[in-house]
């Protein structure tokens, strides 16, 4: 029987609860660069480290990029380690992404989704994760505050698994997650280390036992390193599985990699990341009362793709629509959309899809929008297929 | 000549135990693997080394063979100064949390990854203060990609992106001073070395490892390939170097200057010139007034430097 720990109500933003998450997980050290809309969580944590409430190194980088290299350094040396960043910032520190994954340097990182440069926008899409995806992190969706907090805890037990030893991103909604403050039950401080014990990271730098970190490898060893790299994200799954169980065992909350509403039996499934899941469960709630067949599903764990549990889930409808809140620019539409096309192509099931671009640049996706999203959805299902292969929704032409 | 020797006084106080070992595939002749076995040999304890990515990067490590008995990080080319940062601070923050020891960090890289691409890093690194040794080794153009022209190349030098052409001979800008810049940063201490001084090198790196901040050593390591000259003569043109005011071997410590190796009777430049082809066009007369430029150059820089020294303020 599951044991559920002493559990406290509090409201907080999305950017404070990661911020808390981590003073709560004992960081070591924490390097980051001022952007918004994550600023807040490193404000937060500076202020906890000055106030002698979390004992660890705060460093303000000059970048981003020495941000993120910052932190593969004290990774290697052994330190649990959290950065955070969103947009232009991401994109800056890309290079090292791919080193720190492929070093296998774990580490947790917030980012509070925005658009990328041109033209300047500070508001929520997902451009900025998406150019990441292949870069060989975890990447976790939050749809809520309480998840942005529940998956920061859980991201840090994940990537620092000794089967696993990656970086893990945690995405929360830029303004939408990090800058609204919503009702979360937060773990007491002296549960955390039973989920979440100190770093025991097997190959820390030690010169009693020197090493020879980031070498270089020629065409005849390279291709053996990155096929570790994958096969290292091939077992994150299983891992997960634990590490939610072991999370579920202290806080009564149960995450799996794909969360859903009522898709059990739909004609129709919307799949979104991302705050919007809750918009549209919302509306999806009271449409299903009116006896429309739609169902709603989000990807909390984006990459690993968890390719099984999809294909299973979308096996039995008629019809998906993906809405994806960033581009492949020349491509055949949103990254989650080619991602969904494929599991469905290579598991047999022939079945309509739409893509829906939306929100981009923070353009607000309402109740409204969601109930005509799910409604096109139903749609589609009945009559067996879309008029469009991909929407950009509520454009000006 | 004045050696400020402190902790290694002759040839026979350079301990025999290499950090460095043999068998990497640098060059015959490389300035810079002379820098990095000296440096290591200097070290006073437990050493980590963070390799900008560049020749000494790429010819010590080749999977699945590694020519360090440190521990040795490379991430990429321009974050040297952060990756080492970070190790500085994990190393502290972990002595201070679980117990165990902290451990001397010192970044190396060349001078692309210095000069130019590395700048940034290392200027917050610098301004953070964490407690590592900066060593750049320059051999005055990026070399590993095959001699493009850096910010520490010197005005009319030849390189494949500054070639010695009929209309534009050679580098037409000034090299960058790395090691004011460093000390704009208020940083205790910075040096010029060449591994034609091996004594007052390593008593420089022990001499910063000391340090209780971020210290910074410029290491002047010729390029056997990239300056074209036969491999035998790379102690000999460092030495000239030297001897001809071209690379002035200073310290600054707490703000003090202090020119290490005084050259009161400089060699012409022309001997230091004239060994290299990356310099032969500048020794033509139509290409006097490069020659003229360089050289007043030279001394406009060693007058500084003795001013600066005499008037006792910081650069």
């Amino acid at each position: 029987m599951a044991r559920v720990a002493q559990v406290r109500k509090t409201a907080m933003m999305g950017d404070e609860a990661v911020a808390y998450a981590v003073k709560q997980a004992d960081v070591d050290v924490v390097a980051a660069y001022p952007i918004t809309p994550q600023t807040i969580i490193v404000e937060r944590l500076s202020e906890y480290v000055a106030d002698g409430e979390l004992n660890a190194s705060f460093i303000q980088a000059e970048s981003e990029h020495s941000a993120i290299s910052i932190c593969v350094g004290a990774s290697l040396a052994g330190a649990r380690v959290f950065t955070s960043t969103a947009s232009q910032g991401l994109a800056l520190m890309h290079e090292i992404l791919h080193a720190a994954s492929s070093m296998r340097a774990p580490m947790v990182m917030a980012i509070a989704n925005r658009a990328l440069n041109s033209p300047l926008n500070i508001h929520c899409d997902h451009s900025d994760v998406m150019n990441a995806r292949d870069t060989g992190w975890i990447h976790l969706f939050a749809t809520d505050v309480q998840e942005a907090y529940d998956l920061t805890l859980m991201a840090f037990r994940l990537g620092e698994d000794r089967r696993i030893l990656l970086p893990v991103s945690v995405n929360l909604d830029g303004f939408i997650l990090s800058h609204s403050v919503e009702p979360l039950e937060v773990l007491p401080d002296h549960e955390v280390p039973e989920f979440l014990p100190p770093k025991d990271y097997p190959y820390a730098i030690d010169p009693s036992r020197p090493a020879t970190y980031g070498a270089m490898a020629l065409p005849d060893t390279y291709m053996e390193f990155r096929l570790q790299l994958h096969e290292a994200l091939q077992k994150v799954p299983s891992v997960w599985g634990e590490v939610s169980r072991s999370f579920e065992e202290v806080s009564g909350r149960r995450y799996s990699m794909v969360k859903s509403f009522a898709v059990d039996g739909s004609d129709a499934v919307v799949v979104a990341l991302g705050s919007t899941y809750g918009t549209l469960k919302h509306v999806a709630r009271r449409l299903r009362d009116e006896g429309l067949r739609v169902g709603v599903a989000s990807l909390t764990m984006y990459r690993p793709f968890p390719e099984d549990v999809l294909a299973r889930m979308l096996g039995d409808v008629k019809a998906v629509v993906v809405m994806d809140r960033a581009y492949s620019y020349g491509g055949l539409g949103g990254p989650l959309y080619t991602d969904i096309l494929s599991t469905l192509y290579r598991n047999g099931v022939e079945i309509p899809v739409l893509n829906v671009v939306y929100g981009l640049g923070g353009r607000d996706f309402t109740v409204r929008d969601a109930e005509e999203v799910l409604r096109m959805a139903a749609e589609g299902a009945e009559r067996g297929g879309f008029p469009e292969k991909v929407v950009w929704w509520g454009v000006r032409r | 000549m004045s050696l400020q020797a402190r902790y290694y006084k002759t040839v026979k106080d350079i301990p025999r135990e290499d950090l460095f070992a043999p068998g990497h595939r640098l060059c015959a002749g490389c300035g810079a693997a002379i820098a990095v076995k000296l440096a290591l040999k200097a070290t006073r304890g437990p050493t980590v080394v963070v390799n900008a990515t560049g020749c000494v990067e790429v010819s010590t490590s080749m999977f699945p063979y590694s020519a360090w008995g440190t521990p040795w990080v490379h991430v990429a080319f321009e974050n040297a100064a952060a990756v080492a940062s970070g190790i500085v601070e994990a190393s502290r923050i972990l002595a201070r949390k679980r117990g165990g020891e902290t451990y001397d960090v010192i970044a190396l890289a060349g001078d692309g990854g210095t000069f130019d691409i590395g700048l940034q890093a290392l200027s917050g690194a610098l301004e953070r203060g964490h407690k590592l040794l900066y060593i750049c080794y320059d051999n005055e153009a990026y070399m590993n990609t095959g001699i493009q022209r850096s910010g520490a190349t010197p005005t009319g030098a030849a390189t494949t992106t500054s070639p010695a052409g009929r209309v534009i001979p050679g580098k037409r800008e000034r090299k960058k001073n790395l090691v004011e810049i460093a000390l704009a940063h208020n940083i205790p201490y910075a040096a010029t070395a060449s591994i034609s001084h091996p004594l007052d090198y390593m008593n420089k790196v022990r001499k910063a490892l000391e340090k209780d901040g971020p210290t910074l050593i410029h290491v002047f390591s010729p390029c056997t390939l990239g300056w074209r000259y036969p491999p035998s003569k790379t102690i000999q043109l460092a030495r000239l170097a030297v001897e001809t005011r071209y690379f002035p071997i200073y310290e600054v410590e707490d703000g003090r200057l202090r020119i290490n190796v005084r050259v009161s009777r400089p060699k012409p430049l022309e001997e230091f010139l004239k060994l290299q082809r990356r310099f032969q066009h500048l020794l033509k007369p139509e290409n006097k007034h490069i020659l003229e430029s360089l050289k007043r150059q030279v001394e406009e820089n060693w007058s500084r430097l003795l001013k600066l020294e005499e008037a006792g303020v910081r650069p």
